[in-house]
């Protein structure tokens, strides 16, 4: 008993100073030194490219509707993946609706993506279908042609990682930056 | 077509993991490999353990308890300390005391239930010290009784089944540490952030909006979640957050750790026990049952979510998306959360609470098996093998001689020991919920109506019992009555099946091993592996049938009625 609490002592101060010292902070010195930009959140000029914020307006390309649930930008530290809804939840039936009319009001088809919430509220990404339901709205609001709207897609799109992994999927941030300076 | 590929390509590389990892681990608990002597011989002179020392079963499980209580109390501290600890840029108070004992409880018995946010309850300091250090200890504490368990079948009238101290050192430097710094640094390759810098403030120079982006020492402490089968996140949203899990291939990385130990081990245990075809009996035995739990989740998450087909506004042709992540989609975000519900690791790629009644039907029932399919660290093998030995005492039965496994004479306090083990969990679960239903705190902690609440309490004492830790997040557990009742879950679900385990590695050591006779049931065959299935499904099934015909079955049978 003693015996073992020596040695569990002992070996305690051996592993914090290992595990929990040396582990994450030569990890973050050597990220640090390679992976720089995506160990700081790989912020560009105009937020994360990770994380989601709240596009509105039919003028910009929109995101999940992440943004009304977790009130990105209120000065507080995002908290991600607050809410889940169940799926025989009234509240979630009522969000959909009501985020289905806030697109059309823009002037967008709603798809599935851009009527439900992410799991981690504040996914980055749309897929490719959810950007060409938006380009007659986004065409409309910048007079810009339709076809370099299909042509900025096109040259957004992820593809899935080795063809085969995940959804191809469009960053929202990236692709709406792109529209800033198309026009 | 992709998900056919994916498929394919994790099931070949888990079967290379299978053979080449199963022979290192075979290696590391067996003394054979030592590049790391430079670092192990000083810690054994330090703590004055001989390196040919072994321990009986009762010194070991000594070790082991002592060992935990005192993981337990450091982390306790540490996070009712955090406000004096350095590492702490949102100078973030102490964490209250019953969440403390929760979360200390919970990442020291490998559970990783999590009643808090990581985002704004926990600083730096706590994460690296507190949690990650227990992500890697209670990982290896699972493997070393797991191959306790094995010695005890290997060996021929043996006292002792190994050396606790031996096992853990040896398990962190040869396997945990280095594979999860590798890890580590593909998940920050890939856009998990490692940084000690607090919050990120940024605006948005198009649209005027600013942001608080929170940050942290997250990528390295992904790697050991993982691979550990933690699942504890940094963020409160885990693996579905971008910083955590940032792309396709991370995911994809993330379900092949979580897969290595569990599987691995049954090639450690056929090679131990000197006929690697009693290890793949076993593996094929738990590929069988995962393989139907992914298959039907898989096409249950394919399918539309109820309540949003009832606003009859989008037509959900790529699944069910409520609570997933874009660039991971709904068979990918699936194939990771039923994978880590049936590893006892409980990250999530997206809201499990979100999953249809039926998606969220397998991921429930894969844990209320037991754990085994493969099952966690360590935790998987040790309580499969309490499942193979009911499924030999049950071929005993049927062929009307004395059981054997492995040549071993499994006899009355061994079936006891097994059964136990096996019976502690659902007891555990069913008690627990019985209570929580019937008191106002503990419906106090639902956020959905319905059947829909009820599988909430369900799963979160399911997930506690079996270590597990994935969470019906809609459940708020941070009130006294889940923070305690939770905590007990944890404790019974972890102490109370290593103990029998490692009482069962004493008396199977001491006895002879037996030469196979003409009439002794086969144990390395597809027939005892189809017994095994067998035992699992009913054990599971008969335990737990009512308890989910309450909640997920009627909530499917309800045909989307809203609530």
């Amino acid at each position: 008993m003693v015996e073992h609490m020596k040695k569990t002592l002992i070996l305690m101060v051996i592993f914090v100073f290992t595990l929990g010292f040396a582990y994450p902070l030569l990890g973050t010195f050597l990220s640090q030194e390679i992976f720089n930009f995506q160990a700081n959140g790989s912020i560009t000029g105009n937020g994360s490219l990770l994380i989601g914020q709240t596009w509105s307006g039919p003028s910009w390309f929109h995101g999940r509707p992440d943004g009304s649930l977790v009130t990105l930008g209120n000065g507080n530290v995002i908290v991600s993946g607050t809410n889940q809804p169940g799926p025989s939840s009234k509240a979630l039936r009522n969000f959909v609706k009501k985020q289905a009319a806030i697109l059309r009001a823009d002037g967008i088809i709603p798809t599935n993506d851009l009527v439900t919430p992410s799991g981690s509220l504040v996914d980055p990404d749309i897929s490719p279908q959810d950007a060409y339901a938006q380009v007659p709205a986004i065409s409309n609001a910048r007079h810009i042609s339709q076809s370099k709207l299909l042509t900025l897609i096109s040259q957004s799109i992820h593809p899935r990682e080795f063809g085969f992994l995940g959804n191809s999927y469009i960053d929202v941030l990236e692709i709406n930056t792109k529209l800033a300076s198309l026009s | 077509m992709s998900l056919a590929i994916t498929l394919a390509v994790l099931f070949l590389l888990l079967a290379v993991i299978w053979r080449f990892l199963g022979q290192y681990l075979v290696c590391v608990y067996s003394g054979k490999v030592c590049f790391l002597g430079f670092v192990e011989r000083p810690i054994y002179r330090i703590l004055g353990v001989n390196k040919d020392s072994e321990q009986t079963w009762k010194r070991y499980s000594g070790a082991l308890i002592i060992f935990s209580s005192v993981s337990l109390i450091l982390s306790y501290a540490i996070l009712r300390l955090q406000g004096q600890l350095p590492f702490n840029p949102q100078h973030l108070g102490a964490v209250p005391q019953a969440l403390s004992w929760n979360t200390s409880v919970s990442f020291v018995t490998n559970t990783n239930w999590q009643n808090y946010a990581g985002e704004t309850t926990m600083s730096y300091f706590s994460q690296m010290v507190s949690l990650s250090v227990q992500q890697f200890l209670s990982a290896a504490a699972g493997v070393a009784v797991a191959v306790a368990l094995i010695r005890g079948f290997a060996r021929n009238n043996a006292s002792t089944i190994g050396n606790f101290w031996i096992d853990m050192i040896r398990g962190v430097f040869y396997i945990f540490l280095p594979i999860s710094f590798i890890a580590g640094l593909i998940f920050v390759w890939q856009g998990s952030v490692q940084t000690l810098k607090g919050p990120a403030l940024i605006t948005n120079h198009l649209t005027g909006i600013t942001q608080t982006i929170a940050r942290g020492p997250a990528g390295f402490m992904e790697a050991i979640k993982e691979f550990g089968t933690n699942g504890g996140g940094f963020f409160n949203a885990n693996g579905s957050h971008p910083f955590e899990n940032p792309t396709a291939l991370t995911a994809f990385l993330s379900i092949i750790l979580l897969l290595s130990i569990p599987v691995a081990l049954t090639y450690t245990f056929g090679k131990m026990v000197g006929n690697i075809k009693q290890g793949l009996a076993l593996l094929a035995a738990v590929v069988f049952i995962f393989a139907i739990w992914t298959g039907f989740s898989l096409k249950a998450e394919a399918s539309p979510n109820p309540a949003v087909s009832a606003a009859h506004v989008v037509s959900q042709n790529n699944g069910n998306m409520v609570g997933k992540e874009t660039r991971f989609g709904s068979n990918l975000t699936d194939l990771y959360n039923i994978s880590s519900t049936q590893t006892s690791t409980g990250s999530v790629a997206g809201a499990n609470d979100s999953f249809t009644p039926i998606g969220g039907f397998w991921l429930l029932t894969g844990m209320m098996l037991g754990e085994v399919t493969p099952g966690g660290a360590g935790s998987g093998l040790y309580t499969l093998l309490l499942f193979a030995l009911i499924a030999v005492f049950l071929g005993g039965l049927m062929v009307g001689r004395t059981p054997e496994y492995l040549g071993k004479k499994i006899q009355a306090k061994e079936v006891k020991l097994a059964a136990f083990g096996i019976l502690v969990m659902p007891i555990t679960v069913l008690i627990l919920v019985g209570i929580a239903v019937s008191i106002p705190s503990g419906r106090a902690g639902v956020s959905n109506f319905g059947p829909h609440g009820f599988t909430e309490i369900l799963y979160a004492f399911t997930s506690q019992a079996n270590n597990n830790g994935s969470a019906f997040a809609g459940l708020n557990g941070n009130s006294d009555f889940y923070n305690i009742a939770g905590s007990i879950a944890m404790l019974l679900g972890r102490f109370m099946i290593m103990l029998p385990c490692l009482a069962l590695a004493g008396v199977l050591a001491a006895k002879n091993i037996s030469p196979d006779g003409l009439g002794t049931f086969k144990t390395d065959t597809p027939m005892f592996a189809v017994l095994v299935i067998g035992v699992i499904l009913v054990v599971g099934g008969l335990t737990f049938f009512p308890a989910v015909a309450l909640g997920p079955i009627l909530e499917g049978l309800t045909h989307g009625k809203l609530y």
